[in-house]
């Protein structure tokens, strides 16, 4: 028997009962749309946080302090950490010990509320160096940005991002105007041109102050948290991570990499860990979804036994006609996965259609970035799963099919 | 020559530890071109000797020799064929595949012999005609009478030209007068050559055959030719 009349005997006996079919492959559909849904909306924001991360430069690297976390844990360890100093700038600054840093800039942040006469605005203070602009690709609209001597002095000068004059200023000009936080009131010299979302950071939404100030008069420590440098070429970054951490150990007394109290990251292993969380949240969201797959699995496996037993006359007929066990396994098998690759196709279908009406929404709603990818992985997963889920649900009940006697064809009902 | 031929068969059926008696130390030849009428009370074991004999079902014991091969050393697979090629089935329910049309219904055990269309379809065709219902090919089947689905029924056992039919009750589900129309078209069968094997318990559909067993506890109680032999008509098939 060829597998085509397997074919058009499964497609007639599934027909046959529509109404009971179409209810059986829900909970595949629920299943197989979730498993789509949960990988386009994954590969969405993995390549919305790639393509950030990527803008910002590949000739950028980071230099943190504490040890290089190696764990989820440890994340909140290296921000507490104070190992980075005023000292060491100054060192990385120095041609002869890092030749191949073409821009060096210190970060030190933390939260304040901003008030302008009756206006406040909650928000956040960088105190970095000019530095920063070419890192950052940041451009001012209006006004200066502050300069080298601001920073030697610890001016009162800062630059604010459109958002933060859009708060406290409304329409009004902004440069020359003050503005307080931390009882201390601060200078508006400049505006930043409206950049948006930048990787873990949005320029739009704080105040950029001379480093020494913020340190001094907004912050109260004297470390620094981050210190962000570009290298001359992409090629020349490996030998300037080298050149950083000579650098530091030695201001630091650090003979044994080991006892390293810094670390250096580069753009890459930034993009490689964005990568790593989103597959892992991607993953975990897709197991999920497939616990539906399973219980839609049951419920196929449940209706096909049903099924049998309701055929069992069909079945002793077809038998008594010639057909075999294996013929019967086969129809009753080839049913089960037609329905698992239908359930298949149409919550792929369900999946990529709501994917992007997720993508659509949050660039509506939240101003994202968000692409909307079609989810190949996704698509060629949920095919494979719902067709494995045929032949696994199916083998039994086709089983229990098979094993019917043709006597079957001869009792009445 | 004995085309069926069974010596010492037993059925025993074991329900939850009870034996009941299905046949009893069957000793039966039938040949080559015969008629033949199992009668017996309910519960007489005449089913179960058609099952038997039709391999829907394995006797417990005894010989099952058909045209010459032992049936006892066949698999499921190989006993499928021999149902497949060697016989044709007519129930009493008729047994079609609703939803299906008659054209298609004929085509089952085609299908499972591994015939091809166009083969399959020419065959088909030749059975509709055969059963006259060439106007009804493509209706579905549950659209028939029940005269019709019974000659439905017979152009599907006679598909794959099979040697022997065995027919359970064929007219058990009909009115007097279709129930005569199935018998002519087994009668002319058999004038064909087909050999028949027929389950009633009706006398009259048994005298339309030419031999008659009749069965009681699982045993054979009589075997006789029929004497007066009812012929339905002499002109047998129309055309």
């Amino acid at each position: 028997m060829q597998f085509k009349d397997t074919l058009k005997i499964s497609v007639k006996g599934l027909s046959t009962h529509r109404g009971r079919s179409l209810l059986t492959i829900l909970g595949i559909v629920i299943g197989i749309t979730s498993i789509t849904l949960v990988n386009a909306i994954g590969d969405s924001a993995k390549s919305m946080i790639l393509s950030e991360v990527e803008g910002l430069g590949s000739n950028n690297v980071f230099i943190l302090p504490g040890k290089q976390p190696t764990g989820p844990s440890d994340f909140g360890g290296s921000i507490l950490n104070n190992s980075l100093t005023n000292r060491d700038l100054e060192s990385l600054n120095k041609k002869s010990n890092v030749p191949d840093a073409l821009d060096v800039a210190p970060i030190v942040f933390g939260p304040v509320v901003a008030s302008r006469e009756s206006e406040i605005y909650s928000t956040m203070v960088i105190g970095t160096s000019p530095e920063i602009f070419n890192i950052y690709g940041l451009g001012i609209d209006q006004g200066e940005m502050f300069t080298a001597d601001d920073v030697t002095q610890a001016s009162d000068n800062v630059v604010i991002g459109k958002k933060v004059a859009d708060q406290l200023f409304g329409q009004s000009d902004v440069i020359g105007e003050k503005i307080k936080f931390k009882d201390n009131n601060f200078r508006v010299i400049g505006l930043l041109q409206e950049k948006g979302q930048s990787p873990f950071v949005n320029f739009d939404e704080v105040i950029l102050a001379p480093y020494t100030t913020a340190q001094q008069h907004v912050l109260g420590f004297r470390y620094i948290q981050r210190i962000a440098i570009t290298a001359t070429s992409p090629e020349a970054i490996d030998g300037m991570i080298k050149d950083i951490e000579a650098t530091l150990r030695d201001n630091h007394n650090i003979t044994d990499p080991k006892d390293d109290d810094f670390y250096v990251t580069t753009m890459k292993d930034l993009a490689n860990s964005v990568s790593t969380v989103t597959d892992i949240l991607t993953i975990l969201l897709g197991s999920v979804a497939g616990i539906s797959l399973v219980v839609g699995g049951v419920g196929i496996m449940n209706i096909m036994l049903v099924s049998v037993t309701e055929r069992t006359r069909e079945i002793g007929l077809r038998k008594a006609l010639g057909a075999t066990n294996g013929d019967i396994l086969k129809q009753f098998l080839t049913e089960a996965v037609i329905l698992t690759v239908l359930g298949g196709i149409t919550g792929i279908i369900f999946g990529v259609g709501l994917s992007y009406l997720a993508t659509v929404a949050a660039n509506r709603i939240w101003g994202l970035n968000f692409p909307f990818t079609i989810p190949i992985s996704g698509i060629i997963l949920g095919v494979t799963v719902s067709t494995a889920i045929g032949f696994i649900f199916g083998i039994y009940p086709a089983r229990q099919a098979s094993k019917r006697s043709p006597m079957d064809a001869l009792r009445y009902e | 020559m004995a085309l069926i031929s069974v010596k010492n068969l037993s059925k025993i059926y074991e329900t939850d530890g009870a034996e009941t008696v299905g046949l009893k130390n069957v000793d039966l030849i039938i040949n080559e071109g015969e008629f033949v009428a199992i009668v017996g009370p309910s519960g007489s074991g005449k089913s179960t000797l058609l099952q038997v004999l039709g391999c829907l079902d394995r006797p417990t014991s005894g010989e099952y020799m058909l045209d010459g091969k032992n049936l006892q050393d066949y698999n499921d697979k190989e006993l499928a064929e021999v149902r497949n090629k060697k016989m044709g089935f007519v129930f009493q329910q008729f047994n079609l595949l609703p939803r299906q049309s008659v054209l298609e219904n004929i085509k089952l055990p085609l299908i499972y012999a591994g015939i091809n269309e166009p083969e399959r379809t020419r065959v088909a065709q030749e059975m509709v005609d055969l059963v006259e219902l060439q106007d009804r090919a493509d209706f579905f089947t549950t659209k028939l009478s029940g005269g019709q689905k019974q000659r439905v029924a017979i152009a599907r056992a006679l598909a794959n030209n099979p040697k022997i039919i065995f027919a359970d009750e064929p007219t058990g589900s009909l009115d007097s007068k279709s129930g005569e129309i199935i018998l002519n078209f087994l009668q002319a069968l058999n004038d064909k050559g087909h050999t028949i094997v027929l389950v009633t318990h009706e006398s009259y559909v048994a005298d339309s055959a030419k031999r008659i067993i009749h069965i009681r506890d699982g045993n054979i109680e009589k075997d006789e030719p029929v004497i007066n032999r009812r012929i339905i008509s002499k002109e047998g098939f129309k055309r």
